[in-house]
C-alpha cells in the first residue's frame, strides 16, 4: 500500500492509504468523524442546559440584564453589543481560516502564512475577550442578597431599574476582617467576604425610602422580573441570609445558580477548543513557514486544521443564541 | 480536493459573500435582540414566542453556511455529508426533545411547590 504514496515526504508522514471511503483521504474524513463526536458532547451540554433551564423556566435569570459591560463604557447599560463584538471576530477569524485554506489550494505559501497569522490573532483576541466577560461576570454589577431558601433578592429604585448595594449601603466596619493565612492559623483559609454584611443592606434599605426590591419571579405577560412594593419588601429581607455580590459556582447574583455553573462550564469549555485551536493553528504555521506542505505537495493539513477551526466558530453560533438570545 | 489542487481556482468572491451573509444574520439577531419588539417578544407561537423561533432558525441559517461553504461540506461527497450531517441533526433533535419535554414535565411537578411569598 506504502508504495502507491503520491507525495514525497521521506516516508516520515503515513499517507492513510491507498484506500479513499466516502472519497475523501484518511485524515479528513477522521477530523470530520471527530467533529461530529465533538458536535453531540456540546449537544449534551446545551442538552442539559436546556433541561434545566426549563425546569427553572418561570425564574431563568434574563440574558440581558446579565451581560451588559462593554470596554471603556463604564456604568452605561449596553446589553449584547459586547458579545456581538465577540461573535463577529470569531467569524472573521474564522474567513481568514478559510482564506488560508484557498490560499494553500493554489500552493501560495505567502498568502496561507499571513491568512493563518490573523486567524490566530483572531482567536487569540476572541480568548481575551471571553476572559473579559468572564471577570465581568464573576464580578457582578449591582450585588443582591440571598435569602435562607437559596432565592435572590435584587434592589430596584423607583423606576424599576436596578441600583447597586454601593449606592445605598453605607459600611460601618463593625464585622471582622477577612481570615487570611497571615492573620491566624495559616493552614486555614476563607473565601473574600461579602462587601457588606446583611445587617448593614437592611439599614441601608430602610434609610432609602426609594428603592424597593424584586424577586426572580418572571411576570410571564411581561417577560420582566416581579417588582415587589416596599410595604410588603421587609418580609423578604427578614429572610436574608447572605450578601452576594457576583457569580461563582455557588452562588449568583443574578439569580438561579445554575445558569453561572451552565455558564462556566459550556464556555469554558468552547474557549478550551477556541484555545487548543489556537495552539494547533500556531503549529501548523510553524510548518507552514518552514515549508512542510510546499515539500509535501499539497496543504491539506491546512485545511483539516480549518475544520477544527471552524467548528468552534459553528459551536459559539449555538452558544450565542442558547446564551445570550433566546 | 488535493489531487486537483494546481487546477483549483480561487473561491475567494465565494468566501466573501458567505461573510456579508454571516455578518448581516448576526446584525438581524443582535439588533432583535436589542429591541425585542413586542409583538414578537410577548406573542405565542408554537410553544414560545415568534422571537426566539426567529432566532433558532436565523442559527440554523448560520450553522449550514459554515458548514457547506467555510468547511466545504458542499465539495465532499454525498455519503460522507450524509454520514456527517443526517448523523448528527438526527441524535441532536432526538437529544433535545427529550430533554425539553422533561424539563418541562419537571417544572409542571416542581413550580407549584416553590414558594413566591414570604
Amino acid at each position: 500500500m506504502e508504495a502507491t504514496v503520491s507525495t514525497e515526504t521521506n516516508g516520515k508522514t503515513w499517507s492513510g492509504g491507498s484506500n479513499k471511503p466516502l472519497g475523501a483521504s484518511y485524515g479528513k474524513m477522521m477530523m470530520w468523524f471527530f467533529i461530529l463526536s465533538d458536535a453531540l458532547t456540546f449537544s449534551g451540554f446545551l442538552g442539559a442546559y436546556g433541561l434545566m433551564r426549563f425546569k427553572f423556566i418561570e425564574s431563568w435569570p434574563i440574558a440581558d440584564e446579565v451581560f451588559t459591560h462593554f470596554p471603556f463604557l463604564h456604568g452605561i447599560h449596553a446589553p449584547m453589543y459586547y458579545v456581538a463584538l465577540m461573535t463577529f471576530i470569531l467569524i472573521f477569524s474564522s474567513v481568514t481560516m478559510v482564506l488560508a485554506v484557498d490560499a494553500g489550494h493554489q500552493m501560495n505559501k505567502k498568502k496561507v502564512t499571513f491568512y493563518m497569522l490573523l486567524t490566530i490573532i483572531g482567536g487569540l483576541i476572541f480568548l481575551g475577550s471571553q476572559a473579559w466577560e468572564w471577570k465581568n461576570f464573576i464580578g457582578g454589577s449591582y450585588g443582591a442578597v440571598q435569602l435562607n431558601d437559596g432565592k435572590i433578592v435584587q434592589f430596584v429604585d423607583a423606576s424599576g431599574h436596578q441600583v447597586t448595594l454601593e449606592s445605598f449601603v453605607k459600611s460601618s466596619h463593625s464585622e471582622r476582617a477577612q481570615h487570611t493565612r497571615d492573620k491566624g492559623l495559616w493552614f486555614v483559609e476563607e473565601s473574600t467576604l461579602a462587601p457588606f454584611s446583611v445587617k448593614e443592606v437592611i439599614e441601608g434599605f430602610n434609610a432609602h425610602p426609594e428603592l424597593s426590591i424584586r424577586t426572580e419571579l418572571i411576570n410571564t405577560e411581561t417577560k420582566a422580573k416581579t417588582i415587589i412594593s416596599r410595604a410588603d419588601a421587609m418580609s423578604y429581607l427578614n429572610n436574608a441570609n447572605a450578601v452576594v455580590k457576583g457569580a461563582n459556582l455557588k452562588v449568583n447574583e443574578y439569580g438561579n445558580t445554575l445558569f453561572a455553573d451552565f455558564f462556566f462550564f459550556i464556555t469554558g469549555f468552547h474557549g478550551f477548543h477556541v484555545l487548543s485551536g489556537v495552539i494547533i493553528n500556531i503549529i501548523i504555521f510553524f510548518n507552514v513557514i518552514l515549508g512542510t506542505y510546499e515539500r509535501r505537495g499539497h496543504y491539506e493539513m491546512v485545511e483539516k486544521v480549518g475544520l477544527y477551526w471552524h467548528f468552534v466558530d459553528l459551536v459559539w453560533v449555538f452558544v450565542f443564541t442558547f446564551f445570550y438570545l433566546v | 480536493m488535493a489531487a486537483n489542487a494546481h487546477e483549483h481556482k480561487s473561491h475567494t468572491a465565494l468566501i466573501w459573500k458567505v461573510f456579508g451573509i454571516l455578518s448581516f444574520i448576526t446584525i438581524v439577531e443582535v439588533i432583535l435582540g436589542i429591541i425585542k419588539p413586542d409583538s414578537l417578544h410577548l406573542t405565542k407561537i408554537l410553544g414560545t414566542s415568534p422571537l426566539n423561533i426567529i432566532f433558532l432558525v436565523l442559527t440554523i441559517v448560520k450553522a449550514y453556511y459554515i458548514t457547506w461553504f467555510f468547511m466545504h461540506m458542499a465539495d465532499e461527497t454525498k455519503s460522507l455529508r450524509r454520514s456527517v450531517v443526517w448523523t448528527a441533526v438526527f441524535l441532536i433533535i432526538y437529544l433535545a426533545t427529550l430533554l425539553l419535554i422533561e424539563g418541562s414535565y419537571i417544572n409542571d411537578v416542581l413550580s407549584p411547590l416553590v414558594k413566591w411569598n414570604y
